[in-house]
């Protein structure tokens, strides 16, 4: 085959829906971008335990400390299924956390703003863990095989992520009138920072058209965007809270919900390394990398050591 | 143009050294070796391919194939291989070697007319 015809048998299947494994071939671009594309999902899920992480000690019920361990240990798992996806496509494990250690691969703005009360495990499950499954149902058939399979994986167990969430948030709702500000006022902290992770407008996303072409993203960042806020601000009237937002209307023409101008300003002051955290969660993680390091190589000796004992015994026999 | 001519059969199995990283220089040889895990959802059932993860040794990779892969009971049974024991057949060969399964249909029991009345075949 040619060059040229490489490239049209992968067109065609991407058109006839048919999905792309590891050893198919695939434009080199494709390829990049997937390596992007999944591993800061990977590195979002496993940085996104932190905020979680830092309230698991002073969860107010065992129940709600059994409830936050799982959704974090699920947050880990959804890191590594991730990890692997892009493995397949010849980037290593140890290239992209050095990646995340580094600066050079990013990972969702919104874990580099701090959890401070306890509604925020609230928020974070009903927006940010909404937000993500608005991104994520449709990557269950994005083209690329491993990274779909590992979607459908992360889709099903994230549904009880933003229900418990929710459920947190209906309690503080109908508690004391202290518990019911603390959740509005997690609202009013988490919400534009949740539209924000939509990414940037349409108009100023430069990978949105061609990752469409590729079927790697099924919708644009705006279409996502608005349909989350369709969504979230029925919710929100459910359990009587305001979304922090003067100009949000429906729009009776369009069939969906206006909203105000979002703050992009902030978005990518955040994205450049300039928020509330974003040094603290990179500290974090290196220095859990760093600190299991003898764990590592310890495993690896050990194994080394016992492979090394069986050899022998086995010559001893002969 | 010759670049893009190689086949580029990336992926992990049995060729990873070929894949190469996104650099192609990254060193490895600390990292812990890739398994394949591969799970029976419930006595009856075969083993399936549930993905992969990083383990120092077997016994390892099974423990942590059962946190990554069986958090809510997917599983009864756990088959881990390493990756780079794994043979696969190349895409680029599938035409011929697939390609005489598709004129034998008369393999199907669809292919054969039988009267309606016939029952119980």
């Amino acid at each position: 085959m040619t060059v040229h015809s490489f490239q049209e048998h992968f067109d065609k299947k991407i058109d006839d829906e048919v999905m792309i494994e590891p050893r198919d071939w695939m434009p080199d671009d494709y390829r990049k971008t997937l390596i992007r594309q999944i591993s800061q999902h990977a590195h979002s899920e496993i940085v996104g335990m932190l905020p979680e992480g830092n309230w698991i000690t002073r969860a107010p019920s065992l129940r709600r400390k059994a409830v936050l361990l799982a959704k974090v240990q699920d947050e880990g798992g959804h890191g590594l299924y991730l990890y692997s996806a892009a493995e397949t496509l010849g980037i290593s494990r140890d290239e992209m956390l050095d990646q995340l250690h580094t600066g050079k691969a990013k990972y969702s703005s919104i874990f580099n703003y701090p959890s401070l009360t306890w509604a925020d495990m609230g928020a974070i499950g009903w927006l940010v863990d909404g937000a993500a499954i608005m991104n994520q149902v449709p990557l269950c058939r994005t083209s690329y095989g491993p990274y779909a399979r590992a979607m459908v994986r992360v889709c099903k167990e994230e549904s009880f992520h933003q229900r418990q969430g929710f459920e947190i948030m209906l309690t503080l709702s109908n508690g004391t009138e202290v518990q019911k500000k603390m959740a509005q006022d997690a609202l009013n902290r988490w919400w534009w920072p949740s539209i924000m992770m939509f990414g940037p407008p349409d108009a100023d996303s430069p990978h949105t058209a061609q990752s469409m072409r590729w079927r790697i993203k099924r919708f644009t960042n705006d279409e996502l965007r608005q349909k989350f806020i369709d969504v979230t601000v029925e919710q929100a009237k459910l359990i009587g809270l305001t979304v922090p937002d003067p100009d949000l209307k429906w729009n009776d023409a369009t069939g969906h919900y206006d909203y105000g101008a979002i703050n992009w300003d902030e978005f990518w002051n955040v994205v450049k390394g300039n928020g509330p955290c974003n040094k603290e969660r990179l500290e974090a993680r290196k220095k859990a990398w760093e600190d299991g390091a003898w764990v590592r190589d310890a495993a690896l000796a050990y194994s080394k050591k016992r492979k090394a004992r069986k050899e022998n015994n086995k010559t001893l026999a002969a | 143009m010759n670049q893009l001519i190689n086949k580029n059969l990336y992926g992990d199995y049995g060729d990873k050294e070929n894949a190469g990283g996104a650099s192609g220089s990254h060193d490895t040889s600390s990292e812990w070796p890739l398994w394949e895990v591969f799970i029976r959802s419930k006595a009856g059932l075969d083993h399936k391919h549930a993905g992969s993860l990083h383990a120092a040794d077997a016994q390892m990779a099974i423990e942590n194939a059962r946190d990554v892969y069986t958090r809510r009971m997917e599983g009864v049974s756990i088959w881990v291989v390493e990756s780079k024991y794994i043979h696969a057949s190349d895409p680029g060969e599938s035409e011929s070697m697939y390609e005489p399964a598709t004129d034998k249909i008369y393999r199907h029991p669809t292919f054969y007319d039988l009267p309606d009345e016939l029952k119980h075949m």
